[in-house]
This record gives structure tokens, sequence and C-alpha cells, in this order.
């Protein structure tokens, strides 16, 4: 026998493309976000094949905890199907060996960028975001030390004088992404960079949410059944998008995200931002529990309040 | 001819009115020092409720230091800082941990600086720089916060037509405006001005001056007054303190150090004139 018949194999790379040690340290640092929700622990963020900005914050999430079992989704502005996204699935495949899949409800680990599936997502799913900013301070704080101190300390007052400038100019909320959020009644996040509409969707959520943001080095997570609240003022409630009568030109569902599609004549038509549901009720006609109703309720009554123009 | 028998020769003066309470701002034995320049040494700051103390020095003499000190901006190498209000009363401000000394600062003292830019956000509304104050206590009501800055900007003046403009289109006696308006909205026991009028023209100067008077005989409010130059010293202040290289060369009640100045520097201040 042999030494080099004992030894492994060669490999070109590491199962899952990072090293051992790597995904070790990440999978820490998830644990130690997981155990203080919101709050955003540094890790050291690795090179990957791609380029920073391009979801490598996510991608170094997924691929720690991806195993050859897993089912993988990865969409990006709700679509399966875009470059992107294409690109980082074929990427974990072949590193990993895992399946894909675009049926929300099959996935084990969702990466994501800009949405959160229209479907109710399950306990033991995994939600990967990959997040541009993660500071919500950024906008009242130039001075990243200054924001460390005011999450330290939950001295928070500044971040509603945002909302008070949008109510002045515009009378309404009108931050239309990462929207700052109060994580089980201690951390602010920035849910970056989901949209308004998908904000109330991580309050009590059943599965586990992870957000991860590659070139500021930064992840931190909402954990399964935490409670989300968005900002808001005592007398003006937040509000999601206001997409009332917006019909999807293909399947003809209301009252949920929806992309607008400019036409040649000035009008606007509509379809499903979520190309993964659209899908599924194109096929079969059925799909799982939404979290907003036909009706445009949310699955948590109570949760969204009506609106209120607030008199300046 | 005129009885002078029953006058005693030299008259016995009674403290004026204003020193009989207690001082609310006890200051002393401040030190500061950056680097190799002593900016501030032993300087004691003592100042009575509803008084105006100026503090007069050249550029470089540790006016603007102290005042820093006194606003909790910055930590006194030594020292000790009380503020005489029912919370506060005997505890050092300099030994509080940071969220206190924040919540201290923001609650009790009102600023006003020279620049604009270091007391507001030039881009956000002018409004929501005084919202910011009441924010920073915890307040989250629209309406309430719509109102307390309307209040806050009519007392000092500010046209209320232009109070969603952001400072940084408003003129420099607005912006002064603004500032002030953002100290006051707390109703702070302690107001310091560093520098208020310096940098706008004379006729604006005597507005805000004028706003100030107002405002400090209406709210009865403790002011401590930074300023280099002597006629806004004399227009507002009791009492003055004269400053330099870091160190209090003379103080006493402002018709007196102005008039009849007993310290060489301080002469020679009171005299320089173009």
């Amino acid at each position: 026998m042999k030494l080099a018949d004992l030894a492994q194999q060669r490999q070109d790379y590491s199962y899952a493309f990072l090293d051992a040690h790597a995904k070790r340290e990440l999978r820490r640092r998830i644990l130690k976000a997981i155990a203080i929700p919101g709050y955003q622990v540094p890790y050291a963020s690795r090179e990957l094949p791609i380029a920073r900005g391009w979801g490598t914050g996510g991608l170094q999430v997924t691929l720690s905890l991806v195993g050859p079992e897993s089912v993988v989704k990865v969409i990006d502005q709700g679509a399966d199907d875009s470059v992107n996204a294409a690109n980082l699935r074929r990427f974990i495949t072949t590193m990993s060996g895992a399946k894909t899949t675009i049926d929300t409800l099959q996935a084990t680990i969702l990466q994501s960028r800009h949405r959160i599936p229209e479907e109710i997502m399950l306990e033991g799913q995994t939600l990967v975001l990959q997040v541009p900013d993660p500071e919500p301070l950024r906008g009242v704080t130039a001075d990243m030390s200054k924001a460390h101190q005011l999450h330290a300390d939950a001295d928070y007052g500044q971040m509603w004088l945002l909302l008070y400038e949008q109510l002045v100019r515009y009378r309404q909320y009108i931050q239309g992404a990462s929207y700052p959020s109060l994580v089980n009644g201690r951390y602010i996040i920035s849910p970056s960079p989901i949209p308004r509409w998908d904000t109330p969707k991580l309050h009590q959520a059943a599965h586990l949410t992870l957000l991860s943001a590659g070139r500021e080095k930064r992840l931190y997570a909402v954990p399964p059944y935490t409670n989300v609240y968005p900002l808001e003022f005592n007398d003006v409630p937040f509000q999601v998008e206001d997409q009332k009568g917006w019909v999807c030109k293909t399947t003809g569902v209301q009252n949920k995200f929806m992309n607008e599609l400019p036409q040649e004549d000035g009008t606007s038509q509509y379809e499903l931002s979520d190309s993964g549901y659209a899908n599924k009720l194109a096929d079969t006609a059925q799909s799982g529990a939404t979290y907003y109703d036909d009706q445009g309720d949310f699955y948590h009554a109570g949760y969204l309040k009506p609106p209120v123009i607030p008199p300046i | 001819m005129l009885d002078t028998s029953s006058r005693p020769l030299s008259p016995r003066f009674e403290p004026p009115q204003l020193v009989t309470s207690p001082p609310i701002v006890r200051a002393i034995g401040l030190h500061k020092r950056y680097g190799r320049v002593q900016a501030v040494a032993d300087v004691d700051v003592e100042a009575y409720p509803g008084e105006v103390l100026g503090i007069v020095g050249e550029s470089g003499s540790g006016k603007s230091s102290v005042l820093r000190l006194l606003n909790l901006e910055e930590q006194a190498d030594s020292g000790t800082y009380l503020l005489n209000t029912p919370v506060l009363e005997g505890q050092d401000l300099f030994a509080l941990d940071r969220f206190r000394r924040r919540e201290v600062q923001i609650m009790n003292i009102g600023v006003v600086y020279q620049n604009p830019h270091l007391g507001l956000r030039m881009r956000f509304t002018s409004s929501g720089n005084i919202a910011e104050r009441l924010l920073l206590t915890g307040e989250r009501t629209f309406a309430t916060l719509r109102e307390a800055a309307r209040e806050s900007l009519s007392i000092s003046e500010f046209p209320l037509n232009r109070m969603d403009d952001p400072p940084r289109v408003l003129s420099g006696g607005m912006q002064q405006r603004v500032q002030l308006a953002k100290a006051l909205a707390l109703r702070p026991v302690l107001l310091l001005l560093d520098e208020p009028t310096t940098g706008l023209d004379v006729s604006v100067q005597a507005l805000v001056l004028d706003t100030l008077k107002r405002l400090q005989r209406e709210r009865h409010m403790t002011i401590i007054l930074v300023s280099h130059d002597l006629g806004v010293i004399r227009t507002l202040a009791d009492r003055v303190m004269v400053m330099r290289h870091g160190r209090v060369v003379e103080q006493g009640l402002t018709d007196q150090i102005l008039e009849d100045p007993q310290d060489a520097y301080t002469q020679q201040l009171v005299h320089a004139k173009l």
C-alpha cells in the first residue's frame, strides 16, 4: 500500500467552495446572530468568484449551510430566471450537489434579493437575504462608530426623524425598500432590500431569516417566531405599497406584489413579481397559503392598520 | 445741603438679588488639555438662575473649550460640574456614563453654535431639526412634534411658512433662529450661546440679540454666552468672565468690567477699537 492510496483524493475546491475554517466561522457567526436577534455580527467576508455587490454575503451564508440533501431556490427581484439568480444557483449546485427548485414550499434554503415569496414559508426553511447596506442608522449618522454606540444604547430616536421628513414632504411613509424595523424589541435592522410589502412577513414568521452583507462584512438574523415591527408614529401607522386594483396580466391575481410594465400607449400592465408563485398558479391553479389573501388582508389579523393621512 | 451724616461712609453692599439663590451651574476646577495645549486651566464657572454670564477673550483663550465642557460634549481632564436641578442635585455630570450624560444634555442644556453646520442638519427640514430634540426624549406622536416645532420656531421669531425649508436654503440669521428654536424646544435650564451672532451683518445681529433678550426676560433662563464682541456682551450679559490663555483673568458685573477694568489684559481688550 502506498501513501497516495491512503491520502484523500486531490480536489480542486473544498465542498461548497469555502474551506472548512471559513464555513465554521460563518456558522458560529450565524448562531450568534440568531441568539441576538437583529444584532449585526461582523464576520470575515471571504473572496468568492463573483464580485462584491452581486450577492456575496448571501452566497457565503448559503454555502456554509448547504448540504447534498438541500433543496435550493434562488430568486432575484422575485424572479427565478434572472441572470444573477441563475448564476448563483448554478454555482451553488455545482459546488455542493444540492438540488434546486422554483417551488417556495419545496426549498430548504431560499436565497433572495429584494423579495420574500408570496407563499407563507414553513418551519425549518431558511431564507437568506443578500444585503447591500446593513446599517439602518446611516441616514442619520455618518459616523459608524457613533452608530455602534447608538445600537449599544438602543438610542434610536433619530430614526424617526427620517420618517418625520417623509411625512412632512409626502404625508406618507415613502421609503420603498429596507424599511427600518425593530426586531424583538431591541435592535433596529434595515431589512434591506425587501420592499415595504414584504417587511411584515418577517413578523412572527415560521422560517428563519438570515441577512448578510458581503461587502460590509456583517450578518444579522430574524429567528423564527420573533416580533418585527416597522417603525411608525403613534398617530400615523405603517403602510405597505398601495397596489389596489393591479391585476396580474397572466394569472388574473390581485393583491400580491406586482411588477409594473409600462405600455407604449402610456397605460400600464402588471404581472406578479414572484415568478415561482406565478408559474405554480399557471400550471396547477393551486398554491400554498399566502401572506396576503385575495382581498389584500395580511395573515396576522390586526398587524396592518388602516391608513391615516396626517395633517401638516 | 444734603444730609450725609446718617449714611455710613462705605455702604455695605447687599449681594444682588440674582445671587441670593444658589447657583444653578457650578463647574469647579475645570482643566482640559489637547495634546500640548492647555486649553482650560483651573476655571470655575458659576451661574445663577436667570442670569446671563458672558465669557470674553481673544481667539484661543479657551472660552469655546469651556463651553464644550459645559455642554458635556467633551470630558474634562479634571473638575466637577453640577447642575442644580431637582433631579440632578449633587450629581457630578462628568462622572456620568455615556448614556446618562447624553440624556442629561438633551433634557437640560440647549446650545447655539456660531457655525450653524455644527448644530443643524442642513438637508433636513427646519421643523425636523426641532422635532429631533423631542424624538430623542421618546416622543412618537407626529402631531405633537409638529405642534412643538411650530411653537418653538414662533417664539424664536422664525417665519412659520418656511418651517419645512431645509436650513441650507435659509439666510444666516434664519439659521441661527432655527438653532435657537432647537435649543429651546425642551425648555432647558441652561442655554449655551457660542458666538451666536458672529458672522451676521449688524442689522440681523441686532434682531437676533433682540429675540435673545426678550426670551431671556420672558423665560428667565440661565444663559452662558461666549463672544469676543464686547457689544454683544454689553447688550446681554449681567456678569462677565474674561479669559486668556485658558485662565480667568478677571470677572465681575458687566458695566464694572467694561467701564473700569482692573487687569492689564482686560484694559487692553476694552480699549481695543478700530
